[in-house]
């Protein structure tokens, strides 16, 4: 069974459509980058993924639940499907280790002694260990994120949605942030990632996904994608990269 | 019977001003219990709640306060529903400050950027948990510092009960310059006793605002 599977995905605000038809499939371990312009759907795809977009058409199967147009059980699948934002979004009023704890705490009761353990492993996972007492406040950009990439951790997810979220840091900062998801894959976490960092999904993620307006447009193993695009639109985006 | 101001009369004044300061707990209590379900409701309820809950806060902020005593008064009494004048002025203030506290709260409530309802929506959070360990927690910094404000306004409000006869500080004033014909000794009395219990507020609501300033520049 594979880890995520979507079929013919349709959206639309009002009358524009977003996406006009997706089918994608991803295995367990599969690290797959989403690359394409501002508008053309890659966002909107991945937020229907965990149903934080609701959509017209299609179905989404994910770490074994089914999302349709019913919206049920939204709350087991998001048990099992992590997400990070560009914004990173942690929690202000909580430190590090309270928003690490929080979901685990209030969704899976996980028991109190267990926290502490659970919080040292994430951190460890991102490397900031010494952080844990720490407000967001208190953390640069790249830690945030960071923060945010370990409290996603903290639920066990089968699958994690990566939603652009080094487009909001310094180029210095970026480099921590892509470190620490270059050592999730490596890890085999199943992954999908939103971005615009091309060298990035081109050495991290197996598989690369193209998409232009609201279409997969093309699809490949990372490799090969980037070095032989087949399309004109393609071609067209990757040209400067390659320079 | 005419008296002159003493040390006795100050004593009867501040009978008054504890009796005040009770009503002013008892509308804040009241108030506050029903403001946060008012405002949640016009937050986050369904579309008819939220309709039924503005149109009350509009209805209750653009009566006088003056006449919500009346009508809880005389006007409940001619129905058959007689209040004494603690009771009356309770309800009334209770109606009054609802329709505040509810509207401050609400601000306070959608000033909470949707990315974090996401945040906690992506993290399996219900809706129930979102508003109680993520939402709430954040409106309530930001709604110190007003609510603190808007309790210096049901102090002075008080007063308006003067007039069913009940004997809170100004009544008290009232009551006592019949006695003396001591105007200015009477209610500057009165004044100082306001300003006792309302500056600490207005000065700790200044510096609640404050430190939000300086919590939220990150």
């Amino acid at each position: 069974m594979p880890a995520l599977r979507i079929e013919n995905l349709k959206k639309s605000y009002g009358a524009v459509p977003v996406l006009n038809g997706i089918d994608l499939t991803v295995d367990n371990g599969d690290v797959v980058a989403v690359i394409g312009r501002s508008g053309s759907g890659k966002s909107t795809m991945l937020r229907c993924i965990n149903g934080l977009e609701p959509f017209q058409d299609g179905a989404i199967e994910v770490a074994g639940h089914v999302l349709d147009r019913s919206r049920a059980n939204l709350r087991e699948l998001r048990k099992e499907v992590g997400m990070v934002f560009q914004s990173y979004n942690l929690f202000p009023h909580l430190s590090v280790a309270e928003n690490i704890t929080l979901a685990p705490r209030v969704v899976k009761g996980v028991p109190k002694e267990q926290q502490s353990a659970l919080v040292e492993e994430v951190l460890a996972r991102v490397g900031l260990q010494e952080k844990r007492h720490a407000f967001p406040d208190e953390l640069s950009g790249g830690q945030q994120q960071r923060v945010a990439i370990a409290r996603s951790l903290a639920m066990k997810p089968k699958v994690m949605l990566f939603d652009e979220v080094t487009s909001a840091l310094d180029p210095e900062l970026t480099g921590e942030v892509l470190k620490t998801i270059a050592e999730l894959a490596q890890a085999g976490m199943t992954m999908v990632l939103v971005t615009h960092e091309m060298g990035f999904a081109r050495r991290v993620a197996n598989r690369t996904v193209f998409m232009h307006q609201g279409r997969i447009w093309e699809e490949g193993r990372s490799e090969e994608l980037f070095a032989n695009p087949r399309t004109p639109e393609l071609q067209s985006f990757v040209a400067p990269d390659l320079k | 019977m005419i008296q002159s101001f003493g040390w006795s009369s100050v004593g009867f004044l501040w009978n008054g001003l504890i009796w005040t300061v009770g009503l002013s707990l008892c509308t804040f209590v009241c108030g506050g219990i029903f403001g946060l379900i008012f405002a949640v409701g016009r937050a986050l309820g369904p579309r008819w709640l939220q309709v039924i809950i503005a149109g009350y806060i509009q209805l209750i902020q653009a009566t006088p306060l003056l006449i919500l005593v009346f009508l809880a008064f005389y006007g409940l009494s001619f129905a058959g529903f007689y209040f004494p004048p603690l009771a009356a002025a309770a309800i009334s203030l209770t109606i009054y400050s609802t329709a505040f506290l509810a509207d401050i709260w609400r601000g306070c409530i959608e000033a909470i950027p949707a990315t974090q309802w996401e945040a906690a929506d992506a993290l399996a959070l219900s809706r129930t948990q979102r508003l109680r360990y993520v939402i709430l927690p954040q409106a309530f910094r930001i709604a110190l510092g007003p609510t603190v404000g808007f309790m210096v306004q049901i102090v002075k409000n008080t007063s308006v009960t003067a007039l069913i006869g009940f004997v809170e500080l100004t009544r008290a004033g009232q009551l006592l310059n019949n006695m003396t014909f001591q105007p200015f000794h009477v209610f500057l009395t009165v004044a100082a006793m306001y300003f006792l219990v309302c500056f600490p507020l207005s000065w700790w609501s200044e510096r609640l605002k404050e430190r939000k300033h300086a919590g939220a520049a990150h």
